[in-house]
């Protein structure tokens, strides 16, 4: 027996992903949160409303980052009041994040990216890293299945995707991820955000595509080269 | 201006660090009672299930055979706890009180989601030191929620939960038995099963089931509603029944005399009264 007092932290082992496209933004992660070898929650939402058209996909301490998404979430309201029916921006979310994960940085664990639409901006997408560095950037992954799926994204991303296009890039992407990180899995998550909408939906666990023919494969994996 | 270079602020874990570094080095500190639980919980079509078994225990040894784990919060707000007992006691107690102050000042029932942020900022702040593992539930005006609290802080909200050392084993009879909309007597009794799951394959869990069924009717606390580990054994023994074994002879004594001289010395001593 593993006495409780000893239980490990709460980790989100995560794949995220944020995506703009022509006209917004898609959000994209995996439902899996792990406390040592158990998982804690084979449903979880990591894709946080921070305020209205902007979001938050969280990865690595789940406590930490529950807690600067509510600070975000606090501050950025408070915006929103001053601003009136401006409707605050991405830019002012991402640096509100990026001030509470630099300032702390000495005792927290957390990798955000921040994504969403804004009337002047249009689609963004900002990530902050473990360090606390502020980078805008036209797509982010990020989590432990993020390295599983670099090559895949620098490979297939291109500048002004339709919708579908980018949430299919976006679901294929975590759908690798969760398929050779041990951390990610469950359902995958996507929240699109553009000028009309700011949809959340999500593909079960048994509708997550699968790759290299696993599990179905009886015989020798059948290897197919595909020219690019 | 570095991160580095910043007037440090909250609170300073450096005691911990060498607490923790001492007893590496062998120092023996007093082990706290935890209870090496199993507490659970489940949302039905109008209400939520708590559950906990009633083992406390220090070490290997079992404290309290019959100890309450499902804690109040507010009329219609429970909590089960697990981890250090004393943790788990204070932290559901002093936010309970801060419910109390703040329905005095609205005038308005509790919200579960108000205990679960009030909990997970206390945690948050103490960075996991104060070990409370927590099943958070009730129903309010927004209809009925179940949560899940770490001891570092972070929550989940789900229609099912377990925690404790044996929340493995209640989580494999919610997995399978779990149906969407249960009806009262179905979510207690598949409560009842998982705790009993707990009871009688986890170690650090036992003795008897306690339930709590809230709904918006109010909160049904139903201490021991299951105590499947009777005691095999009582306390005293018990005397044999006069007449179990035959006589087989009898014989009088004559009883000596008893009385005996008592001289009371009367001897008058001053009282010193300096």
């Amino acid at each position: 027996m593993e006495a409780p007092t000893k239980m490990k932290e709460v980790l989100t082992g995560t794949t995220i992903i944020a995506c703009t496209y022509d006209g917004g933004v898609i959000l994209g992660a995996d439902s899996r949160t792990s406390s040592g070898n158990y998982v804690a929650n084979k449903v979880a939402d990591k894709i946080t409303k921070v305020c209205d058209k902007v979001y938050l996909c969280r990865s690595g301490s789940a406590a930490h980052t529950q807690a600067v998404a509510g600070y975000a979430n606090l501050y950025l309201n408070q915006h929103a009041i001053e601003l009136g029916d401006k409707g605050c921006s991405v830019k002012a979310a991402a640096n509100i994040v990026k001030e509470i994960a630099y300032g702390n940085k000495a005792w927290m664990n957390a990798g955000m990216i921040i994504a969403g639409w804004d009337k002047k901006e249009k689609g963004k997408v900002f990530v902050v890293p473990l360090g606390g560095t502020l980078m805008d950037v036209p797509f982010a992954v990020g989590g432990s299945g993020s390295i599983y799926i670099n090559a895949f994204v620098d490979r297939n991303w291109k500048p002004n995707m339709t919708k579908e296009e980018c949430k299919s890039f976006v679901r294929k992407a975590v759908s690798l991820a969760i398929s050779r990180d041990g951390s990610s899995g469950g359902v995958i998550r996507t929240v699109t955000v553009n000028e009309h909408e700011q949809v959340k939906e999500f593909v079960t666990g048994n509708e997550v595509p699968v790759y290299q023919d696993e599990i179905q494969s009886k015989g020798p994996p059948q290897v197919e080269f595909v020219s690019v | 201006m570095l991160a580095s270079e910043r007037k440090p602020q909250g609170f300073d874990f450096d005691l911990c660090k060498r607490n923790d570094w001492l007893e590496k080095q062998g120092l023996k500190t007093l082990k706290p009672w935890s209870t090496g639980t199993t507490i659970c919980g489940v949302v039905f079509k109008d209400g939520v299930v708590l559950g906990a078994d009633t083992r406390s225990t220090a070490g290997e040894t079992v404290a309290d055979k019959n100890c309450e784990k499902i804690h109040f919060m507010a009329p219609n707000i429970y909590c089960c706890g697990a981890g250090t007992a004393a943790d788990t006691e204070n932290v559901t107690g002093m936010i309970s009180s801060q419910l109390e102050l703040h329905r005095f000042r609205t005038g308005r029932e509790s919200r579960v989601v108000t205990s679960l942020t009030l909990l997970k900022s206390h945690l948050f702040r103490y960075q996991g030191y104060i070990s409370a593992a927590l099943v958070l539930g009730g129903v309010d005006c927004k209809g009925p929620h179940l949560f899940t609290v770490f001891p570092h802080g972070s929550t989940d909200a789900l229609p099912f939960c377990t925690m404790g050392s044996g929340s493995l084993n209640a989580m494999a009879v919610y997995e399978s038995g779990y149906k969407e909309d249960m009806t009262k007597e179905e979510a207690m009794e598949l409560t009842k099963r998982a705790i009993r799951a707990g009871i009688f394959n986890d170690l650090g869990s036992g003795s008897n089931v306690d339930l709590c069924v809230i709904t918006a009717d109010g909160a049904e606390y139903l201490r021991n509603i299951d105590m499947p580990n009777p005691r095999t054994f009582t306390a005293v023994p018990a005397p044999f029944k006069i007449g179990s074994t035959p006589v087989l002879k009898s014989k009088d004594l004559p009883v000596p005399s008893l009385e005996t001289q008592v001289t009371v010395e009367t001897t008058a001593t001053a009282m010193d009264m300096s």
